[in-house]
């Protein structure tokens, strides 16, 4: 079977992974990555008969050889403007594997500490032993269990006790060089102890043309009264597969937000998956995906309320344009004993072509009694109205629309709390509408020739 | 020459005919005041003299300054000059209004071939502007029109009527849902901006702001066409009549 063979290079991969490391690696890891391996060779790449991949269809990943990037060095002119200014720190991940002539990770404030995940398991392995693994689901999730068997290397960021870092921690993924498409499987884990403050932005770019696979798993675990902001942006080429999880654990008064800003990459999945486990936490999960030409963008979110008195809300905008999909697949599951839950879910939409498509799906499970949860979603274009307004005042059609596409993506804008790293998103945002609002009539859409023949859903139904 | 010159203009709106022959002639520095009913196309001839492509212009022409104004966009025939305050302006949510106004201001800049204006020339002048029409500073960034009362959304289109300084502005119903209090600031605003290069039509349905804003002229627009011409008096009267002899009379000119 076609299926069998391709996935037949990922289980070279593990192989050849599996002797390089040898007793390298701690006993409890090679029985988690050995874990990870089972299950993904037992499930395979999830067909869009799962119910959590029904709208986006994986033949074009599934069909597509990856493997492991060459070891190459990257100058630092090549990667200078994907830089974040007023980072804290940066590390640098090339192809996967931890850049140290890239990476600034010295004289760093006290109570942090950051290093590439594989450095912090030679050091002392305890945290990551307690955390590692822990919150992502590997039953439920085909790919974290990929990423557990196949992981190279990712971040490991511990933030101590009361500590509170101004400013955000960047961690920049590139991938390059990819005679063959290349695949990588970043994991980071982030540990925020008790009343800790700290941001982390999780970048994925892609430094040459052609298709690369980036699966990335990162954890994190807030203690007591942490409050940690995680930024995600996929800003990767447009034949890249770009599959990320971020994973999060939050106890009693924390306020975690996870900033996913999607609008790179060819067939993008991203998937957050807070669980408020301590009463009283708090989570934002806010969203913005720009897609155009055959981008298909998936946002999939499943938030658990497991202690009462959490709050959480989903505020999620999406602009497509051309043949580009979205999938905005929002389950908020509230368990019998979170009580005065408070859960908001919120999905808007713009279309700017007829070819465009947008799959939402709201998904409630209660449990709980006493608890307040809302959702909606809208599916529009943009308004006439406020676009003739604009023009009676001499903006021109292009500008007037631009004007009204960034209104639209700074709602999301808005709600990032980090300065830096607020305006660190926004370039690449702007710089994307301008893009889009300047192709939209004139240039061919950028394709990703491999997606064309993906069939709707409904026909597979 | 005059500003502006509409001949036998002509209207459809969804098939329907709205404006049926109308003709009107506005010269620099006058105040031209249209009245009449409900359904008599008032409205209509605002928004086509604002470029609004929904209406389908199926007759006559309309020279602006001597160019040809159906052939502009929308944002043609404001860089020329051409102002509409809005019967219901429009709420432009995530968009501030100090940044709104700049942008158009340069785009009209642009247009005419003039160096941008910069925040440091725009702010002192938006500040002034806002204290004559009564507007509280907060508003620099608030976002266009967001939440705003019905006298602040009319305040706010002459706040920009005054900002662009257009050659013709088209008031339309800027009146209407106004108190007393704002129609006289609303109605002060205007005025100020009254001048020798500034032609005006002031659209409404009642004579009332006419008292504040005294026109040059005052035209009764009924069924898509002028039906009388007249002074300032010509207001009053129509307040004690109504526009029943109006109706009457064009019913007789169709018959």
């Amino acid at each position: 079977m076609a299926t069998a063979l391709r996935s037949k290079n990922y289980l070279d991969t593990f192989s050849e992974l599996e002797k390089v490391r040898q007793a390298a690696e701690p006993v409890w890891l090679r029985h988690l990555r050995a874990e990870g391996w089972d299950i993904f060779n037992s499930s395979g790449i999830p067909t869009v008969r799962n119910e959590d991949w029904r709208f986006t269809n994986l033949a074009p990943l599934t069909r597509t050889e990856f493997r492991r990037g060459p070891k190459t060095s990257v100058s630092r002119t090549a990667i200078e403007d994907a830089l974040l200014a007023g980072a804290v720190c940066q590390l640098v991940f090339v192809n996967g594997r931890f850049a140290p002539e890239l990476s600034r990770v010295n004289n760093l404030p006290s109570g942090l500490e950051v290093s590439s995940l594989s450095q912090a398991l030679n050091h002392k392995t305890e945290n990551a032993e307690q955390h590692l693994g822990r919150y992502a689901n590997l039953h439920r999730d085909a790919f974290a269990a990929l990423n557990t068997a196949l992981w190279e290397d990712g971040a490991y960021i511990h933030i101590h006790k009361g500590a509170r870092i101004q400013q955000p921690i960047h961690l920049l993924f590139v991938t390059t060089d990819g005679a063959s498409p290349i695949m990588t499987h970043p994991r980071s884990l982030i540990v925020a102890e008790q009343a800790s403050h700290a941001a982390v932005v999780e970048d994925y770019v892609s430094l040459s043309p052609g298709a690369a696979l980036s699966n990335s798993v990162t954890e994190l675990a807030a203690a007591d009264d942490a409050i940690v902001s995680h930024y995600l942006i996929e800003r990767e080429n447009y034949d890249s597969f770009n599959i990320s999880t971020l994973c999060i654990e939050q106890g009693r008064n924390t306020n975690v937000s996870s900033h996913s800003v999607l609008l790179g990459g060819g067939l993008v999945r991203n998937n957050v998956h807070p669980v408020l486990n301590g009463p009283g936490a708090e989570c934002l999960i806010n969203g913005l995906f720009v897609g155009a030409g055959r981008q298909h963008l998936d946002n999939y979110m499943l938030v658990e309320h497991a202690s009462a008195h959490g709050s959480s809300r989903q505020f999620y905008n999406g602009i497509l344009d051309q043949q580009a999909r979205g999938v905005f697949h929002g389950r908020i599951v509230v368990h019998k004993d979170a009580q005065k839950t408070d859960a908001k879910q919120t999905n808007r939409n713009l279309l700017l072509s007829d070819d465009a498509r947008m799959d939402t799906k709201p998904q409630l499970e209660i449990r709980a009694d006493d608890v307040k949860c809302t959702h909606g979603a809208t599916i529009g274009r943009i308004e006439d109205e406020p676009l003739f307004y604009l023009r009676s005042r001499g903006l021109d059609e292009k500008s007037a629309r631009n004007l009204l596409l960034y209104a639209f993506a700074a709602e999301c804008l808005d709600r990032m709390n980090e300065q830096p790293a607020r305006e660190f998103v926004e370039q690449f945002i702007r710089q994307r509408l301008h893009e889009i609002s300047t192709a939209s009539q004139t240039m061919p859409p950028p394709s990703l020739d491999k997606a064309q023949d993906v069939p709707d859903p409904e026909e597979i139904a | 020459m005059s500003l502006l010159e509409i001949k036998d203009l002509r209207v459809a709106v969804d098939g329907h005919q709205i404006l049926k022959g109308l003709n009107l002639t506005i010269n620099p520095g006058e105040v031209h005041s249209i009245m009449g009913p409900n359904g008599s196309g008032k409205s209509t001839l605002a928004q086509v003299l604002a470029r609004r492509e929904t209406y389908e212009v199926t007759g006559g022409e309309i020279l602006y300054n001597g160019k040809d104004l159906l052939a502009m966009k929308p944002e043609e025939a404001a860089c020329e000059g051409v102002f509409m305050a809005f019967q219901y302006p429009v709420e432009v949510p995530g968009i501030g209004n100090a940044y709104f106004l700049r942008s158009a201001i340069n785009a009209q800049r642009k247009y005419r071939g003039e160096d941008e204006m910069d925040a440091m020339d725009f702010l002192p002048l938006f500040r002034e502007r806002l204290k004559l029409l009564e507007m509280d500073e907060k508003l620099i960034n608030r976002s266009v029109n967001e939440g705003f009362s019905g006298g602040e959304k009319k305040r706010n289109e002459i706040l920009q009527m005054a900002m662009l300084q257009p050659k013709l502005a088209i008031l339309d119903e800027t009146d209407s849902g106004l108190d007393i209090d704002a129609l006289r600031i609303v109605a002060n605003g205007v005025n100020a901006l009254r001048g020798p290069e500034r032609s005006m039509l002031v659209i409404t349905h009642y004579q009332r702001l006419l008292d504040y804003i005294v026109p040059n002229f005052v035209h009764v627009l009924v069924d898509g066409q002028i039906a009388r011409s007249g002074g300032p008096e010509l207001a009053r009267e129509l307040e004690e009549t109504g526009y029943g002899w109006a109706e009457t009379e064009t019913q007789a000119l169709h018959a």
